[in-house]
């Protein structure tokens, strides 16, 4: 079975990876969430008049709690996938 | 591409709720018809919608220095088409909403519109394009996963430019002006980790065409032709 595919993904994985590793090393960037961004240049664009109409109803109370809650939810996923294709690699082989 | 809660006044969230929602009806019109016709389908609906779960969730560090997140809606999109990708959309973005507050229930209707409905239409029309050209399947599939995250955010910075347009009059030069700022924050930033889900999408495309390509055949996300071809490469 040829694992060309494989090959290339996990290079990309690589470089990826690579990039994070020297970027943090050689600056002191934040990483902070690009979806949070927004706030500020709307804050600059409304000279700061723009109040938001609606708040969450609820918020995770801690960083923690909001990565227990993310992990569950990649955790969920990543298990609903490994189920069903290991179901179907399991059903075509043993039917064969 | 979560516009957080609260983030866009009126009209605009209502407006794409207005938007959104026909897409959204049609969708789970689509799914029941889908699931009356063959039943077996619905679990691959699970894998496409739990693809979704995952890499929306995953917030990863990109060149720019701040972190962003991949959508993960192109196997969707290719497998079942825009419409039901934005139902799968919907699950995830309520989810978000309601667990994390990331995005939010007034921004639902524009997060499903850039996520749920112009991303996956992206992805589905480079595909069905790519697999007319016949080009590698592989690369189709990473092309269409790859471009779809990346116009889902240029449809939020878009979303964010019409509500917030420079100088608070909405002309074409002012959403222009504004277009920039907002893109400035997605679109370089999001260049690495489309690449990314491109590349992880086109990897679990693999391995569905290998346990169960008979099915896609069935919904004609792919001709017979190609897959006894990607069955011999990996013979």
């Amino acid at each position: 079975m040829s694992k060309k595919l494989e090959l290339i993904v996990l290079a990309i994985l690589l470089i990826f990876a690579a990039q994070f590793i020297y970027i943090s090393y050689t600056t002191h960037a934040d990483y902070g969430g690009a979806d949070d961004k927004p706030e500020g240049v709307i804050e600059q664009i409304t000279n700061g008049t723009y109040k938001p109409i609606a708040q969450p109803i609820w918020e995770p109370p801690s960083s923690e709690i909001e990565s227990l809650l993310f992990a569950l939810q990649a955790a969920i996923g990543a298990g609903v996938i490994g189920y069903f294709l290991g179901y179907y690699r399991a059903k075509k082989n043993y039917e064969k | 591409m979560h516009i957080m809660e609260g983030f866009l006044p009126s009209p605009w969230w209502q407006a794409w709720f207005a938007v959104s929602i026909p897409v959204i009806v049609y969708g789970m019109y689509k799914i029941n018809r889908l699931v009356n016709e063959k039943r077996e389908i619905l679990p691959l609906l699970a894998v496409a919608g739990a693809f979704i779960f995952v890499l929306s969730s995953l917030k990863l560090p990109s060149v720019t220095g701040s972190c962003s997140h991949p959508t993960g809606t192109g196997i969707a999109a290719i497998m079942f088409g825009p419409a039901i990708t934005a139902v799968l959309s919907v699950i995830v973005l309520i989810f978000q909403a309601l667990f994390l507050a990331h995005g939010g229930l007034t921004t639902l209707g524009a997060n499903v519109f850039s996520m749920g409905i112009i991303g996956p239409l992206v992805s589905y029309l480079i595909y069905k394009a790519g697999m007319k050209a016949k080009i590698n399947f592989y690369f189709v599939v990473f092309l269409a996963a790859t471009l779809g995250d990346w116009a889902t955010y240029i449809m939020t910075s878009t979303q964010l430019a019409i509500a917030f347009p420079a100088g608070g009059v909405l002309t074409y030069g002012a959403f222009l002006s504004s277009f920039q700022s907002f893109a400035a924050i997605f679109a370089f930033t999001q260049v690495p980790l489309a690449i990314v889900e491109g590349a992880v999408s086109a990897l679990l495309f693999k391995y569905v065409v290998e346990v169960k390509s008979d099915i896609l055949v069935e919904m004609k996300v792919l001709e017979d032709s190609v897959v006894r071809k990607l069955r011999g490469l990996s013979a």
